[in-house]
């Protein structure tokens, strides 16, 4: 580790591994003078797990399952991008059904994922209510899911050539009841958070992140989005058929908190549009294309990128034609949203920390994999 | 003067969304049926727990004690934990021809992640997953089951 020279006046602090305003074991080494912070450097490996390492050892097949511990918040998303990268490599593609049965999980999941933001937002900011209002709709969302997936938070559902159980009966009804009650209870999210003086202080013209920074610094997904840079991947490479659905690419210049505040809420309203649009769409067949038990992908490079909550989300296999992957290594949306912690830091009070961590909607385990 | 006014204007700002949001909460305090918080240990008899939800493997039995498993330890090879170890007997059949049978269906509950696999892959479809979900021992050992009951045989194909 590089050593740097303290004045007199500065001193480092260490925020983490355990800090509660961090929802995972990121450590922040801060130089400061006096409120100030000069510098910062993310710590990372607190919880890596191997993940690229383990699915050299498993089957196609099997080593989905753990791409839903990468960021548990996307976990449909991320089996959908290994989902796809296989299908690439044995050159087939999802039955109808299940390409809108996936993107329907897709939504789901981004909402899921907003409202848990919104809710760990508040908390960051001091306020513990919108915690339970954003866990209700979410509760909802989840209820859905184990209905359908058997599953609440790692569901396995999404597999090569489909997915793995048919919807459940209730899929329908429960979806519109959702879409209708998260109509309106929108109001209540402004009229809670929005409009909330504390949130307007601490967010508004705080943690500045440039276009030509998100760029350079790799960020994708809401991040980028709030400065002003297109990179929804469901735009520029629709898969699963996301170019037949209408959707709009949210964007904001002003790359301040509360325009990546701003720009999550709006990207919850085109995600309801996008499932208004589909939930009466399904196409009837079949679910699922049987694959053989044992898959083996013929010799070459496969990489597969999707838009998950957070960003961009890319899967890259190697195969060399056995039935395990040579190489698997995933590009993970949060490692690079966290680079902009440091240009977004350097000048800023230390109070604002948090909220710039909040915003920029960190998981963990997603850095560390 | 200027800054008098902006001074009592955030005052009043700051007031007036506090109150907004207290209004929302005052909304839910005289509307208690809105309320959707579950008291969980109390309802667990009228919990519900949907058909599909993966709680635990379990490998169903009928009236005879008859299942399903014919030891082929597919579903073992595509686990990706080692949650799954099928042990296998050799035994003779009337007609003096041997044979493999199920002797163990071993089962690790603390290694599970509740993927699904196993079932998915079944060509028998002999286990399922149960809705159990209090899983909490005090002993490790209790995490390994044997899911085969003692005595029980494989169901034959003829009704």
């Amino acid at each position: 580790m590089e050593t740097k020279d303290i004045k007199h006046d500065e001193f480092v602090i260490n925020v983490g591994p355990q800090h509660p305003s961090t929802h995972g074991v990121l450590r922040l080494e801060l130089w400061l003078d006096g409120e100030d912070i000069i510098d910062s450097k993310p710590h990372l490996g607190y919880i890596h797990r191997g993940i690229e390492k383990m699915s050299e050892a498993l089957g196609y097949k099997q080593f989905i399952y753990l791409t839903s511990r990468m960021d548990y918040l996307s976990a449909h998303i991320s089996n959908q991008a290994c989902s796809l990268a296989i299908e690439k490599g044995l050159q087939i593609e999802a039955p109808a059904r299940a390409q809108v049965i996936r993107v329907l999980m897709a939504e789901l999941t981004r909402l899921a994922s907003h409202q848990l933001w919104w809710g760990a937002l508040g908390l960051d900011l001091g306020a513990v209510s919108p915690f339970f209002y954003a866990f209700r709709e979410r509760e909802m969302i989840l209820e859905i899911f184990e209905e359908t997936c058997g599953s609440r938070l790692t569901m396995n559902y999404i597999t090569p050539g489909g997915v793995v159980n048919d919807l459940h009966p209730d899929f329908v009804k429960k979806v519109k009841k959702l879409i209708e009650q998260l109509k309106g209870n929108l109001h209540e999210y402004y009229q809670l958070l929005t409009g909330n003086v504390i949130l307007q202080a601490r967010t508004r013209g705080v943690g500045k992140l440039t276009a030509e920074d998100a760029v350079s610094l790799g960020c994708t997904g809401p991040v980028a989005r709030a400065s002003g840079v297109k990179c929804d991947v469901r735009k520029l490479h629709p898969y699963d058929g996301y170019d037949k659905v209408e959707f709009e690419e949210v964007l904001n210049d002003k790359g301040d908190n509360f325009a990546r505040y701003w720009l999550r809420i709006e990207e919850m309203k085109q995600s309801i549009y996008i499932i208004e649009q589909l939930i009466d769409n399904i196409p009837e067949g079949s679910y699922r294309e049987k694959l053989k038990g044992v898959v083996k992908l013929p010799a070459g490079e496969y990489y597969q990128r999707v838009e998950t909550a957070r960003g961009e989300l890319g899967v890259y296999i190697v195969s060399d034609g056995k039935k395990e992957p040579y190489r698997v290594r995933f590009r993970t949306p949060n490692f690079s949203n966290l680079n902009a912690l440091r240009p977004m830091l350097k000048g800023a009070k230390i109070g604002d920390m948090v909220s710039m961590m909040a915003t920029l909607d960190l998981i963990i385990p997603d850095i560390d994999r | 003067m200027n800054s008098i006014y902006q001074y009592f204007r955030a005052i009043w700002y700051g007031f007036s969304s506090l109150w907004k949001g207290m209004m929302l909460t005052g909304h839910y305090l005289v509307h208690p049926k809105k309320i959707l918080t579950e008291q969980y240990p109390e309802n667990r008899d009228t919990l519900y727990i949907p058909e599909r939800f993966q709680g635990e493997v379990v490998l169903p039995h009928d009236e005879n004690n008859e299942h399903l498993c014919t030891g082929c330890t597919i579903c073992e090879m595509n686990c990706p934990n080692g949650s799954i170890k099928i042990i296998t007997r050799q035994v003779e059949t009337p007609e003096g021809k041997k044979k493999k049978e199920l002797d163990e269906w071993v089962y690790h509950l603390g290694l599970c992640t509740f993927c699904g696999q196993c079932i998915d892959a079944c060509p028998q479809d002999a286990i399922k997953m149960s809705n159990a979900f209090e899983h909490s021992v005090y002993d490790r050992k209790l995490l390994t089951k044997v899911l085969n009951q003692p005595g029980s045989k494989l169901k034959s194909a003829k009704k």
